[in-house]
């Protein structure tokens, strides 16, 4: 299972965008949030969840690997970085290949944007900015038993299946502990809980 | 409390040295508990300075991030006691502000409402200023000059205006915009308890077992707080919330009660009613602490859950379950906001709350008790020491002789001198249309915006022959004035408030004002002084403010005089009553079962449900409602200017359910008995179909408040802006849609500074839910 990561809560998330705004506080991109708020059931509920960058780890970002000039790094901790900015050069294969819609691309710049875990502060062992502000804990920063320590009986997912393909990530998505054979939010099902195999 | 983590990536946190401080910075020893040998400065010799946000009752410990040249340019969360590092979008984007564009730097002025505002000297002003005072008290009365302070200030700056108003001006009419806030809750708490302030501190929440939220949109409103929510239901406790709208919170909620506006004290006085059917009382509890059991006990029988059911407009069985819940949790909290305290009977709605809460023993406990969720910073501060019309410092009542006297000794004015207690916000504005107040000061507040039914607050403001107003951009009331006197913004200043638990904190200096800016300390003291009271405004800074509050509330309920700027510092936050300097402060009331009445008890409350001021008819048959929404703070004033919040929010809306068959984004005409206008259509299961919402922070032409009802509680003087009758029509064109007006003098923030990353909804905001199904 994941060391130090982020979670998504979608049962605490109020829609309130600190998210939003803090990540556009983040020195590695200030003035540009990376985080998109999603409303799940429009018109019937108020639902609401953060969407970040999954940090997928097998395969291995497939923004990354669909990258013609090898601008989207993956450090050795897991973590896929946003574009370097010398290398980008805007044609948006990572948009496309991105199986959560993260990445997004300022036309203007050319340049490939996408949220990297707040590198300039998990560096420093620091929660990334969006985390340590969330005024609800739908997005919280921290490792599984942190997590279950503090929420006692929480269920988190860190693999998805799209069609045939399977996408285990670096970052996990809490799902309600009595739906863990439901899709998750979003309509993804749930293949892997807490590290098991929960397909059968 | 932990060691902030900031400390590990190298920034200077705690300047111990202050002169290794910016310009401008003092050097401040966090709360945080930073050790002293952890701080040093990095390359970009960037500095934090410890605060905490200037915006809701949370009072969010923050950082202000301070660049070398000594200009705040940024915000880093702070691991405070109350907020744990979190921060809401307000917080987080409010140091944007400071140097913001469109802060005033210069005093601006007219001679008549003719001419345009132009920039003048502080002493030409200053000089018109106090001509005019003169000219109207001597041609009209003293108390034809009125002050209205706010309740964003700090609480030495609200004493201050208390004093400004009876000691320099001497006039009886003084009030302030916290009126507009909680002085429901405030109200029902001193009949109740004798006590004006919230039982319990927030982490009482994490501890109970049932938590009540009433009227309290903590999602929107107080979004830090939702934690402490979370945390609780975590722990297995129920969760109710009385609302008519599914809010954030009230989704998740085990049971969610969606009564109509207006009708809150029929349904408490119901789910007593089946408290005492079931025998779920605490008999015990109520013989040994409280008065008035009896009576309160025969009248709730007139409250079966099938009349609350037909009055609330819920199914009865709703009254059932959270009777049962709310008297079975072995420890229940009770929290409430605007949404039963904003009516012409929300001392009486709260008093019913309080009842549940008394009749089932869950009060003066860890994890049992009530509260109420302060919309401004220092809404529960601002009232404290003297800014209520009748209110002396530390709480003490303008009418009491004995009270009188000792402020006067510490005013050093004769008894005689002081006036007697004056009247409400809105009934100041009433007596402005009569010209019985004929000049205004105004301290830090937006009326136009903020107080109901705009015509009569337009009028009532248009007739008077002189108005300045405080404040540090230019509000829509502002551009009304004859004289604006641009003051120093929270960052600027030091200062104490008092959040929603009643704990005392401090805020912190982070830099200098800009060029032309005096705090408002300054500016009261320079027009008393010219009034000729010099000697007794002879304050320096806010310390001194403080330490003449510190004396003044010395021996009252309102206790701060073992509170001071050192020990707030060092603890991160002192709850009054704090008579001494060794006092650890009182975070939680009555614990020994004894209020601050003379009998130690609490007095229970009789409240008879009526309806709401407004009458429903054929022509207006749906109920209006108003709130807040995540990303503005009550006039938008500040709010409105920064890119983010307005891009998260750019405009109001008419939230209505898909029966009536609007299209989302369709405009829709409300129509009042006040007015109509037209906004655009947020379509949305998720409130009442016999109501509709319209957030509150905009002005005219998409102000709710140009349709809600100036009618007032009989005690508390708040107004009923939950709840009027009106009816929804279908506008003919998109066009009749108003543009989001900007605030007058209104520059956008840098592009730099907040870009766009996704496009703006044509029409209806983000969030909240949209459709159109019909």
């Amino acid at each position: 299972m994941m060391g130090r990561t982020m979670f998504i809560d979608p049962g605490r998330c109020i829609g309130c965008q600190a998210c939003v705004s803090a990540c556009r506080e983040c020195d590695s991109h200030r003035g540009k949030s990376m985080i998109h708020l999603d409303y799940t059931d429009e018109g019937s509920s108020v639902a609401s969840l953060p969407t970040v960058c999954m940090h997928c780890e097998d395969p291995v970002a497939p923004c990354a690997e669909v990258c013609p000039a090898d601008a989207i790094l993956v450090t050795a901790d897991g973590v896929v970085q946003q574009a370097d900015t010398t290398r980008c050069i805007g044609c948006a294969n990572c948009v496309n290949a991105c199986p959560f819609g993260v990445p997004k691309i300022d036309l203007q710049a050319k340049l490939q944007m996408k949220c990297n875990l707040c590198y300039d502060r998990t560096a420093y062992g620091l929660a990334p900015m969006c985390a340590t502000v969330c005024p609800t804990g739908a997005l919280y920063y921290g490792t599984v038993e942190e997590l279950q320590a503090e929420r006692p009986g929480v269920q988190v997912a860190d693999t998805f299946v799209f069609g045939e393909s399977e996408v285990r990530t670096g970052v996990a998505m809490v799902v309600p502990a009595e739906r863990v054979q439901w899709p998750v939010p979003g309509g993804l099902p749930v293949v892997e809980i807490n590290g098991k195999d929960v397909r059968r | 409390m932990t060691a902030d983590p900031r400390a590990a990536d190298g920034r200077t946190i705690v300047p111990l040295d202050p002169s290794l401080a910016p310009p401008g910075t003092r050097g401040f020893r966090d709360a945080g508990g930073i050790p002293a040998d952890q701080w040093h400065a990095d390359q970009n010799g960037e500095t934090l300075v410890p605060t905490h946000c200037c915006f809701c009752g949370v009072q969010c410990g923050m950082y202000l991030r301070v660049d070398r040249g000594g200009k705040v340019f940024g915000v880093e969360p702070r691991n405070h006691d109350i907020n744990r590092m979190r921060l809401c979008p307000k917080g987080i984007n409010a140091y944007q502000q400071v140097n913001h564009p469109d802060r005033l730097t210069a005093p601006l002025m007219r001679r008549s409402r003719d001419e345009e505002l132009r920039e003048v000297s502080w002493e030409e002003a200053l000089e018109f200023t106090v001509s005019e005072i003169r000219r109207i008290q001597q041609e009209h009365g003293r108390d034809a000059f009125g002050v209205l302070g706010g309740a964003s200030l700090f609480s030495e700056k609200t004493y201050l205006v208390g004093k400004f108003a009876r000691v320099a001006l001497k006039t009886r009419h003084v009030d302030y915009n916290g009126r507009l806030c909680m002085v429901s809750a405030a109200g029902a708490n001193k009949l109740a308890f004798n006590i004006d302030r919230a039982g319990n501190p927030f982490s009482d929440i994490l501890l109970t077992d049932c938590l009540l939220l009433a009227g309290a949109n903590v999602g929107e409103c107080f979004p830090v707080l939702t934690q402490y929510v979370w945390g609780a239901r975590d722990r297995g406790a129920t969760l109710i919330v009385v609302d008519p709208r599914e809010t954030a919170v009230a989704r998740t909620a085990d049971i969610h009660v969606a009564l109509k506006s207006g009708t809150d004290s029929a349904f408490f006085n119901a789910v007593l009613n089946v408290i005492i059917e079931e025998g779920l009382t605490d008999e015990a509890y109520l013989a040994a602490h409280a008065t008035g059991w009896e009576e309160v006990k025969a009248n709730v029988a007139q409250y079966p859950p099938s009349r609350a059911a037909e009055i609330c407009g819920i199914p009865a069985e709703q009254v059932v379950q959270v009777a049962r819940a709310f008297a079975r949790a072995p420890k229940a909290m009770a929290f409430h906001a605007r949404g039963i305290e904003h009516h012409t009977q929300g001392v009486e709605n709260c008093l019913t709350v309080i009842n549940l809460c008394t009749a089932t023993g869950h009060i003066g406990k860890p994890g049992a008790g009530y509260g109420t969720l302060t919309g401004q910073g220092n809404g529960q501060g601002g009232r404290e020491h003297g800014q209520k019309a009748d209110l002396l410092p530390g709480g003490r009542s303008i009418l009491n002789e004995e009270h009188r006297r000792q402020i006067c000794e510490i005013w050093g004015i004769e008894e005689s001198e002081l006036p007697a207690a004056g009247t409400s916000m809105m009934e100041m504005v009433w007596q402005m249309q009569r010209q019985e107040i004929r000049g205004l000061i105004g301290i830090c507040n937006n009326p136009f915006v903020s107080l109901p039914n705009y015509a009569v607050v337009k009028e009532g403001y248009d007739t008077t022959e002189f108005h300045a107003q405080f404040d540090f951009f230019l509000s829509e009331t502002a551009a009304n004035a004859h004289v604006v006197f641009p003051v120093t913004i929270w960052a600027e200043d030091e200062g104490v408030m008092a959040n929603a638990e009643a704990r005392v904190v401090k805020h912190n200096k982070a830099q200098e004002p800009p060029s032309g800016v005096r705090t408002d300390t300054w500016v009261m003291c320079e027009i008393a002084r010219r009034l000729g009271e010099g000697d007794k405004f002879a304050f320096g800074s806010s310390r001194e403010v403080f330490d003449e509050l510190r004396r003044a509330s010395a021996g009252t309920i309102i206790d701060y005089s073992g509170i001071t700027y050192e020990r707030l510092e060092e603890t991160g936050g002192i709850s009054w009553p704090c008579p001494s300097t060794d006092h650890p402060g009182t975070p939680r009331l009555f614990e020994d079962g004894t209020t601050y009445h003379a009998d130690g008890k609490i007095h229970m409350q009789v409240v008879e449900w009526h309806p709401p001021a407004d009458p429903y008819d054929a022509e207006h048959p749906m109920t209006l409602t108003t709130g807040r929404t995540v990303a503005h703070f009550l006039s938008g004033n500040q709010t409105r200017r920064l890119g983010a919040l307005v891009e998260q929010t750019p405009r109001p809306w008419a939230e209505v359910h898909p029966s009536h068959g609007f299209h989302n984004g369709e405009p829709v005409r409300v129509v009042t008995r006040r007015g109509s206008e037209v906004f655009p259509a947020l379509v949305t299961e998720a409130i009442r179909p016999d109501t509709v919402f319209i957030p509150y922070h905009w002005p005219v032409p998409t102000a709710a408040n140009a349709l809600t009802i100036d009618a007032l509680d009989p005690r508390s003087k708040i107004p009923e802006y939950k709840v009027c009758a009106c009816r929804i029509e279908h506008a003919e064109a998109i066009d009749e849609v108003p543009a989001p007006p900007v605030a007058p003098g209104h520059v956008a923030y840098p592009e730099t500074q907040v870009s766009r990353t996704d496009p703006l909804p044509p029409t209806a905001p983000q969030g909240r839910g949209t459709s159109e199904r019909s």
